[in-house]
């Protein structure tokens, strides 16, 4: 078995894994942003709608591999430039950690937009009869505009997600060691660069397969009676 | 910070940006007239025009494009058979290998946009058609069609957007577009604040301009939908 793709499938794979734990940890990110800014533009004052609306918008106007690329070489100046204030020494940025950043901050914005949109579609009236039954705001959020909220995101969630998946190729360019990385490494070696590349393609489609499943059932589960 | 570098550096970014729009522009209108024919054989009920039209998209749509970008630039010199043809001219140039990535990208994203439109124009206005003895052609250059493509102008501009965004896959396989520009920047002086800022206001101010082009448009043609 592991002879075939001249004994490079293991390699692979490991990518895969570093590939699937970027997508996991960023989608972690960008759900905490993501409910920061929606929260921050539906029910914040007016400079926090501001901050907010301004990262949704600047961040969905700028190419991910720009931001990227500003997050790597810039974090890397800047530690420096406080790590020579206190004698640290020279002190790399983690490809790792920057992928992470900044793929969790651009789709930060992107669920933001998702969840606000989720949030205002759960209906008027359900709030207010919390609200008439003296459930306190937090009680109303956590108990009506939250479970009631998911059910609407979840497509939107998930489009973001199969986005996600797709955009972490792009660590392999600041030299991360994810499946695309090493399917460079593998396909110059053997000099089968197409059938490396193919491979990795394939592999993000299983991933995209798998989420699909993913979402048929999470729906089912939300789904209500009679919808 | 010193934005100096930038001054002196403007007529190397004014040169990426025009080949990033040179880019985008080309993909878009070759993307545009692949979308066409897919998206009608995708919205068939003739299974052996549905099912390859929907594997191409699926597959274009499930994969990252930096992959797809990779395989045509990097993987296709894997076959001699093609290194030796006259096909060869075209492949090892990565300006036209980015385009064509670019073109059946946008192309696939493209056909399902207007395949989501076309199946759910109004039946009301098929019957008519029908009913004014139009031929299966007729009805879809004559009312199908126009039908469709105006009710995805809103998502057609989301996807001109993602496509000036991943214009920057340009930069990754050598060629001098502004974000390549902008990679040239920080190398020379070590820059990345100033560089990557640039470039990144560069694009934020062509998003808008598309989203404000894009709103002119809807004006336009959306009119009859506006309530």
């Amino acid at each position: 078995m592991t002879e075939i793709f001249g004994g490079y499938l293991p390699m692979i794979l490991k990518g895969m894994v570093v590939t699937v734990e970027v997508a996991l940890l960023s989608l972690i990110l960008s759900l905490a942003l993501g409910i920061l800014a929606a929260s921050a533009r539906l029910y914040g004052g007016p400079i926090a709608k501001a901050i907010a609306g301004t990262y949704t918008t600047v961040i969905r106007g700028i190419p991910d591999l720009v931001l990227m690329m500003l997050i790597f070489f810039g974090g890397q100046v800047l530690v420096n430039k406080v790590g020579d204030k206190f004698g640290w020494g020279y002190i790399d940025i983690d490809p790792f950690i920057a992928g992470i950043l900044t793929i969790g901050f651009i789709f930060g914005a992107y669920m933001g937009e998702t969840f606000r949109g989720a949030i205002m579609a759960v209906s008027k009236g359900e709030i207010e009869a919390g609200h008439a039954y003296g459930m306190t705001s937090f009680q109303v959020f956590t108990h009506i505009t939250f479970p009631g909220m998911i059910r609407h995101a979840i497509p939107g969630f998930f489009n973001n997600w199969l986005v996600l998946v797709k955009t972490t190729a792009l660590v392999s360019v600041i030299g991360l060691e994810d499946m695309v990385f090493n399917a460079k490494v593998a396909g110059d070696t053997l000099r089968q660069p197409f059938t490396f590349y193919v491979l990795v393609g394939v592999l993000f489609l299983l991933i995209t397969a798998i989420s699909d499943l993913a979402m048929k059932w999470l729906e089912r589960r939300y789904k209500i009676g009679g919808h | 910070m010193d934005f100096s570098i930038i001054f002196d550096n403007l007529p190397l970014l004014f040169k990426g940006l025009g080949l990033t729009l040179q880019l985008l522009i080309i993909s878009l209108i070759a993307g545009f007239v692949i979308s066409i024919p897919l998206s009608i054989m995708a919205a068939s009920k003739t299974k052996w025009a549905r099912i390859p039209a929907k594997s191409f998209i699926y597959v274009f749509r499930g994969t990252p494009l930096l992959i797809q970008i990779f395989i045509i630039y990097y993987g296709l010199s894997q076959f001699e058979w093609l290194r030796e043809s006259l096909l060869w001219g075209f492949f090892k140039e990565a300006y036209w290998c980015a385009i064509l990535a670019f073109a059946l990208n946008t192309a696939a994203y493209t056909a399902e946009i207007f395949r989501g439109a076309i199946v759910q124009t109004p039946k009301g206005e098929i019957e008519a058609a029908v009913a004014y003895g139009m031929s299966r052609w007729d009805q879809y250059r004559h009312v199908i069609l126009p039908s469709a493509l105006r009710r995805s102008i809103p998502m057609y501009g989301n996807e001109v957007i993602f496509m000036l965004h991943a214009t920057v896959l340009a930069g990754v396989i050598t060629l001098v577009d502004l974000f390549g520009a902008a990679k040239i920047l920080n190398s020379r002086y070590y820059a990345p604040f100033e560089s990557f800022i640039s470039a990144g206001l560069f694009y934020l101010v062509i998003t808008f301009t598309i989203v404000f082009i894009f709103k002119l448009i809807e004006g336009h043609f959306l009119k009859h939908l506006k309530r």
